[in-house]
């Protein structure tokens, strides 16, 4: 089994059984697969998958049919105008790019840090990354004026002889978001790859026998497979890990490298790297804490799992929080009228509100998680979780919107307002991300099987 | 193309070479006279050209055209309507073998206009004209046109403009009216046209009057009304008051030291419009070598005009005190005995500077007031100037020609009073709108109806058309011929640029009818007059010569001798001191004049000056009296002036003189077409025939409703940001500061990325704009439009920010918001050398030539929009839906082949008009010649009466574009960014009115 201590790495933490409280001690292997693999072989589906999906999948439609008016008519059905020339597309796309974040995060780099409570996670935290990152893929070519034409931005040879323009960040962003996407893809489909024998295994219809056996690329469980497995796991995570820094800190580039005041700053990359994080964790809470409530998986995602992502999410809070202070305190300091208008501007212009919003829900609500109570608490912090997503989503809407509408000259200054073709959208990108999830849920195993196994493993050698 | 291309081609093809180079900035167009007696010239086959020009060439086009007729009721009509063309045209200097696909040719014609007309240059593609600019040869243009001349292409171009006979609503053949008229024409010849009424907007055509004549000899009972909704009728029968004869006065403002204009907005409301600019933004140079002294400029008014904020001192005052206002300064200048004292400190500030001023400027200075006030206050201000020595130096009395005499007093009214009592049984109607412009009292629409026989010639089928019983369409100026006297006398003829879109009749073809001549052409009408009334030794020659040219070596109008008497006059009745009731003051739209252009969208697109509203006309008021009325902008007041009434919203603007509405003449019209129903609020409800431009005491109530008003400029300080530098003119003086900021941008070679190394073409374009001479008319925004195929997005797209203009002009105001200075500010493409839009593209469609043109590459854009975010000047613009109509085709003929029509999804901006620069660089490469400067002038640029706009060649150290860049007060907008640009503008200079220093001691 893949015993992370063959790599030479010592564990860390804390010096009592780093498992402790991370699974049900009564759990055994056959159980393990039994309950998370009888989700999906069993189909025994709650009214919640139902319902839930239901709803999802009616936004899916309204986001197919807001796409069809959008590339009939054009983006001017939104309220973008001259100067707010980025609305909600720019919006949505940045937020569901740091909601891709946990997945990545979680996956590789606590899986370099020998953090085991990431095995129950892992497996939804990536898939919700790939979707994420999919949702978040859509907008920009939604975005386009000619969305038709978007391959131009992409460097292949044409017969006229054209490249990108790779000043500008937006190339960047088509590099850093693909290679994202397709690093995240690779890395969960290895990770799916065991378990997906174990369905195979476990598939009690000759169809799902098919499928999973043809999913499963011939894993057989020997011991090359698991080293090879290994080898190509831990590579993949080292890739993934800068990756997790890089993605968002291109896509604050979009912003930074412009001169619009309220944009052009350097704090922007590590700034935008823990905001991402932040709402990423709380996402991967918005989808579990209900997913273990229905499914009843409180004993393979306990407590504890919770109170660690909560720990991460107050942490990248506070760094947040951190940048919010510095990107005043330079704007003041700079001297510049553009910059210091700004900030005036967003907290006590037209969307000072909006702002205000911002700082309730993302950084006053949070404190509440240096309560322990609040930490392990399932409703509490899915409430907490829910806070922080919609403040980042309102921190995205202060940094494109608020930033553009009032920038250099005030003979250009204008206001933007959305119009329902924007709100329609933006729902309809959460609708196909929810669809997406409970398609996963329904079809392959929501939480890591072998992984989980792992931690018995390790129980028992510990034990031994 | 640009009108230099004639100078260059029209002499001689095989002499290209050795042309004549047009001096800078100069007007004269030097080469006419000389042209037309050419030999070569004369020789022009004239067969060739006579189908050229006048054809509706493309056939697909006009197959087109005719599927959408047939969609509409025209169809039916159409067939008997399309004339084959028949007469000659000539252009204006082009020789015929250069008629080639994509060489356009320029026609001289004239526009009429309110009772005087505007020398025009009309661009003609392959028979389509898509552009006028002004005809430098014609004394009231100067090169230059107005937003109206501008805006005429779209005009033509309308689809909703009238294309069928229309009786009682039913559509109707020429024939059948003829069979409707004959019986009536014989029944009025018998009784010797007793109760035959003839009413003309304006007349200003040579041939019209003798028209007119011979229709007189024929129906002698018949009367003849005139009525325009605005006219300087006041001003002329003030004149005719003292002179015995009708006379307008002409400024020589060009010689005037110290302009004093009492609700005149001289500037844009006066025929002489253009050639005022020219000469008052003239003596505001500042920049050139031989400048000497500014003029200085005092305005009280009641309501900002684009004069009001060139003013040194503005006094806001309501317009029924400007007649004591006027008395005032009369007596202080020792006319008349002493009046009434005003207690207002600022008008006796005003009144002070004004005082001193003009009596250090005697013989050298101006007085005068607009057509708003009445005729006495016109007798007060020609003593003034009697006393001042002015008259005879700075002013001129023109006697006006008899054909444009404006009817003032008792016409409408009592053609009204006819029309009621049935004196009036058959009423001819040539033009105009009198059921939708007369004021509301006369129920002009209600008595038009009593009439027997009613007949209404117009170019759209208008709310006079609909009280009518018979509508017949007008021809478009540019799709007929005749001939038009302007204010000054210089009378021109107007041909024809394009047959008849819509089939529709001429006035003199109307005329002719009814003089009992069937099926004669207005062409033959117009030759007819002058080959017996021109007095010329070979008139084919002068005919050619006169279309050549565009005017006539004749000046119709005479130089009036004025009693020189500064004998005062009877003093006005106003109240003193009234200051307590509500003043309700009319203007004319500064977009849509009167109404009659409110089906154009370019004008109803076009941000009013200071509002910067669109598509609207709300009630101005000044920021007190909202205060005190409780009004935020887009409420909805109720003025009950006498007994009529309307709901209007409000518009709060700094500068309204304090308890004073203004509100616009021409909106809501409700038969307008489908671009002008229902904009706006008609104002014409509550003007009366005693109150024609303002009704001295209004009931005011605030309702309960509001409407939308949209406004392209929500934001009106500079927030510290200085985009418009201003010096003092004692700094400008003595230099003390120097007016180009040190910024403190990099060195140029502190630069990963050395854009200098990619400007390595020969030229190097660069711009600067005049901000003291601007005066915020908004023509080069029409222009620009004009030229470059800008659409029309409509008042919902406005309101949400999309307006397409490539160059607007801002507005900021300063100091006290209820007398704020005023500045324009015109903002095209900044073409930056370090283009923040460049970089963030990512398919590079925005780049850099090597000209140094910010370029726009319409095919290869994707609409990411980003350049729009990082250019921080906001000049850029999205086609965020289609906004271009290309399903229309009458709306296709007027677009400028030159010029990419961009579909939806795709940015835009401000090219420098890259397609004018081309031209001449081609041309020149052709002829092995260097460009010369000014060669190449964007459409801003040529339109612009101010000549506030240069363009040309950065590189060449003496061209004026250059002088002016290396000029102290030359700076660059938010040049702090480093961005490099080369639109660049010159620091208005403020304060000249305080200051006593003597401007020649300061220059040494």
């Amino acid at each position: 089994m893949l015993n992370l201590k063959s790599v030479g790495a010592e564990p860390t933490g804390p010096s009592t059984d780093p498992a402790e409280g991370l699974l049900n001690p009564a759990e055994t292997f056959e159980s393990v697969s039994a309950k998370i693999g009888g989700i999906v072989l069993e189909r025994k589906h709650p009214p919640f998958w139902w319902i839930s999906f239901g709803i999802a999948f009616l936004l899916l439609m309204g986001l197919l049919y807001g796409i069809t008016i959008l590339f009939a008519y054009g983006v001017g059905i939104w309220g973008i105008n001259i100067p707010v020339a980025w609305g909600f597309a720019i919006v949505n796309f940045v937020w569901w790019i740091g909601i891709g974040h946990a997945g990545t995060l979680i996956s590789a780099i606590l899986l370099l840090l020998l953090q085991k409570w990431r095995n129950s996670i892992n497996r939804l935290a990536e898939a919700m990354t790939l979707f994420a990152v999919g949702c978040a893929g859509m907008f920009p070519l939604l975005h386009l004026g000619r969305p038709w034409a978007f391959y131009w931005i992409l460097p292949y040879p044409n017969t006229m002889g054209l490249w990108p323009q790779f000043r500008s960040a937006l190339v960047w962003d088509v590099f850093a978001v693909g290679t994202y996407f397709t690093v995240s893809l690779l890395f969960w489909y290895t990770g799916l790859v065991p378990d997906l024998s174990t369905m195979r295994d476990r598939a009690k219809t000759r169809f799902s026998q098919i499928i999973f056996g043809i999913l499963s690329l011939g894993w057989r469980g020997s011991a090359i497979h698991w080293k090879n497995y290994q080898t190509v796991y831990l590579i993949l995570a080292g890739l993934s890990t800068p990756l997790v820094l890089s993605v968002h800190s291109v896509v604050s580039f979009d912003f930074s490298t412009a001169i619009v005041p309220g944009w052009h700053t350097t704090i922007f990359p590590p700034y935008f790297v823990a905001g991402a994080v932040y709402s990423g964790f709380a996402m991967v809470l918005n989808i579990l804490i209900p997913v273990r409530y229905f499914y009843r998986l409180d004993e393979l995602v306990t407590p504890r799992h919770l109170n660690c992502m909560a720990n991460v999410m107050l942490t990248t809070g506070l760094m947040v929080v951190y940048g919010y202070i510095m990107e005043t305190f330079t704007s003041w300091y700079s001297g510049d009228i553009f910059e210091q208008y700004q900030v005036i501007n967003r907290t006590i212009g037209p969307y000072g509100p909006i702002y205000w919003a911002l700082i309730l829900f993302n950084v006053l609500i949070p404190q509440l998680l240096w309560s322990k109570r609040i930490r392990t608490n399932p409703v509490s912090l899915f409430l907490v979780a829910l806070s922080v997503n919609l403040g980042m989503w309102l921190e995205r809407f202060v940094i494109v919107i608020v930033s553009l509408h009032r920038d250099f000259l005030p003979s250009s200054w204008g206001i933007f307002a959305p119009t329902g073709w924007d709100w329609l959208i933006l729902s309809g990108s959460l609708g196909l991300f929810c669809s997406l999830i409970f398609l996963f849920i329904r079809f392959l195993p929501l939480i890591s099987i072998f992984e989980v196994r792992e931690i018995i493993a390790s129980r028992t050698e510990g034990a031994a | 193309m640009e009108h230099r291309a004639y100078s260059e081609h029209g002499l001689s093809g095989k002499k290209r070479s050795n042309l004549p180079s047009r001096p800078v900035f100069s007007n004269q167009w030097g080469s006419l006279e000389e042209l037309a007696n050419n030999p070569e010239f004369r020789k022009w086959p004239d067969p060739e050209f006579s189908t050229g020009a006048s054809e509706f060439v493309d056939p697909l086009a006009r197959r087109e055209f005719m599927r959408l007729m047939g969609a509409s009721l025209a169809l039916m009509a159409a067939s008997g309507c399309h004339r084959p063309p028949q007469q000659k045209i000539v252009p204006y200097v082009e020789q015929p073998e250069l008629l080639v696909p994509g060489r356009p040719l320029f026609f001289a014609t004239a526009m009429p206009f309110n009772g005087s007309a505007t020398g025009i240059l009309v661009q003609s593609n392959e028979g389509r004209p898509t552009k006028i600019e002004g005809n430098p040869s014609h004394p009231l243009s100067l090169g230059a046109t107005s937003i109206f001349e501008q805006a005429a292409i779209l005009t033509l171009c309308d689809p909703d403009r009238s294309r069928t006979i229309i009786h009682e609503g039913q559509i109707e053949t020429w024939e059948s009216f003829l069979s409707a008229w004959l019986p009536e024409q014989d029944r009025q010849l018998s009784q010797g046209g007793r109760t035959l009424r003839f009413l003309i907007d304006s007349v200003t055509s040579p041939t019209l009057v003798w028209q007119i004549g011979q229709l007189q000899k024929r129906y002698p009972g018949a009367k003849w009304y005139q009525w325009e909704p605005i006219s300087q009728a006041t001003i002329i029968e003030g004149y005719r008051s003292i002179l015995g004869r009708p006379a307008q006065p002409q400024y020589r403002l060009a010689e005037a030291d110290v302009i004093v204009a009492f609700d005149s907005d001289f500037l844009f409301d006066s025929p002489f419009r253009l050639i005022n600019t020219r000469a008052f933004a003239g003596r505001r140079n500042y920049q050139r070598p031989d400048f000497s002294s500014p003029n200085r400029l005092f305005v009280a008014e009641p309501s900002p005009t684009i004069t009001g904020s060139m003013a040194e001192l503005r006094l806001p005052i309501a317009a029924r005190q400007i007649g004591l206002l006027v008395q005032l300064l009369a007596n202080r200048l020792g006319v008349g005995d002493p009046g009434p004292k005003v207690d207002d400190p600022q008008a006796k500030a005003w009144i002070d500077a004004c005082v001193t001023e003009l009596q250090a400027a005697r013989g050298r200075s101006v007085v005068l007031a607009g057509f708003r006030q009445s005729p006495l206050i016109h007798r007060w201000i020609h003593a003034i100037n009697v006393s001042l020595g002015n008259v005879g130096r700075t002013i001129t009395y023109r006697e006006v020609p008899a054909v444009v005499v404006p009817q003032p007093f008792g016409g409408i009214a009592q053609l009204a009073q006819e029309l009621d009592s049935g004196r009036a049984e058959t009423i001819i109607l040539l033009g105009g709108n009198p059921a939708f412009d007369t004021p509301v009292d006369l129920e002009f629409q209600k008595r038009l109806s009593r009439s027997h026989f009613s007949l209404h010639l117009s170019l759209y089928y208008d709310e006079t058309s609909a009280a009518c019983q018979w509508h017949i369409p007008e021809n478009h100026f540019l799709e007929s011929w005749s001939d038009s006297t302007a204010s000054d006398g210089s009378t021109g003829i107007i041909q024809p640029l394009i047959a008849p879109l819509y089939g529709g009749h001429s006035r003199h073809e109307l005329l002719a009818l009814f003089l009992g001549q069937i099926s004669v052409q207005d062409y033959d009408i117009v030759r007819d007059y002058w080959r017996s009334h021109g007095q010329w030794d070979d008139f084919e020659k002068q005919w050619r010569k006169a279309l050549n040219d565009g005017i006539l070596a004749v000046n119709l109008a005479q130089t009036a001798e004025i009693a020189w008497s500064a004998e005062a006059p009877p003093a006005t009745s106003d109240a003193p001191n009234e200051n307590q009731s509500i003043e309700l003051s009319f203007h004319p739209d500064p977009t849509l004049w009167d109404g009659r252009l409110a089906n154009n969208g370019w004008l109803q697109e076009l941000p009013k000056p200071f509002t910067r509203i669109t598509w609207d006309n709300p009630a101005l008021v000044s920021p007190s009296l909202a205060k005190e009325l409780r009004l935020v902008n887009g409420d909805v007041i109720e003025i009950q002036s006498g007994s009529s009434r309307a709901e209007i919203p409000v518009w709060i603007l700094p500068g309204q003189a304090k308890r004073t509405i203004s509100v616009y003449l021409g909106g809501g019209r409700t038969r307008a077409g489908r671009v002008g129903n229902g904009v706006g609020f008609n104002t014409y409800q509550l003007r009366n025939y005693d109150f024609l431009w303002f009704a001295p005491r209004v009931e005011v109530r605030k309702t309960d409703t509001r409407a939308q008003l949209v406004s392209t400029q929500l934001h009106h300080a500079m927030q510290g940001r200085e985009p418009v530098r201003t010096r003092t003119y004692a700094e400008f003086i003595h230099q003390e500061i120097p007016t180009t900021e040190v910024v403190e941008n990099p060195a140029l070679d502190e630069t990963l990325y050395n854009f200098r190394k990619m400007l390595t073409a020969e030229h190097q374009w660069g711009m600067v704009i005049n901000l003291n001479s601007c005066i915020g008319c908004n023509a080069c925004v029409v222009a620009c439009q004009s030229e470059n195929n800008i659409p029309v997005v409509g008042k919902d797209q406005v309101w949400r920010g999309r307006e397409m203009h490539w160059i607007r002009v801002d507005r900021y105001y300063e100091g006290d918001p209820d007398a704020p200075n005023l500045y324009h500010q015109p903002v095209p493409c900044m073409h930056c050398e370090t283009a923040p839009c460049e970089l963030v593209c990512p398919v590079e469609a925005t780049l850099h030539s090597a000209e140094g043109l910010n370029q726009q590459v319409y095919n290869r854009c994707i609409g990411t929009r980003y350049c729009s975010n990082n250019c921080p000047y906001k000049v850029r613009r999205f086609n965020f839906l289609q906004f271009a109509d290309t399903k229309t085709p009458s709306l296709q003929l007027g677009w400028n082949p030159q010029v990419t029509v961009r579909s939806r999804g795709v940015m835009e901006k401000c090219t420098y008009c890259v397609q004018r620069i081309r031209a001449v660089e081609f041309d020149a490469e052709r002829g092995n010649r260097r460009i010369k400067d000014g060669e190449i002038i964007p459409a801003c640029a040529q339109v612009c009466p101010a000549e506030a706009i240069t363009f040309g060649d950065i590189n060449d150290q003496n061209s004026l574009v250059a002088q002016l860049k290396a000029n102290r007060l030359n700076y660059g907008l938010l040049e702090e960014l480093n961005t490099r640009p080369r639109t660049t503008y010159l620091a208005k200079v403020v304060d000249v009115g305080h200051a006593t220093v003597n401007p020649k001691q300061g220059q040494e």
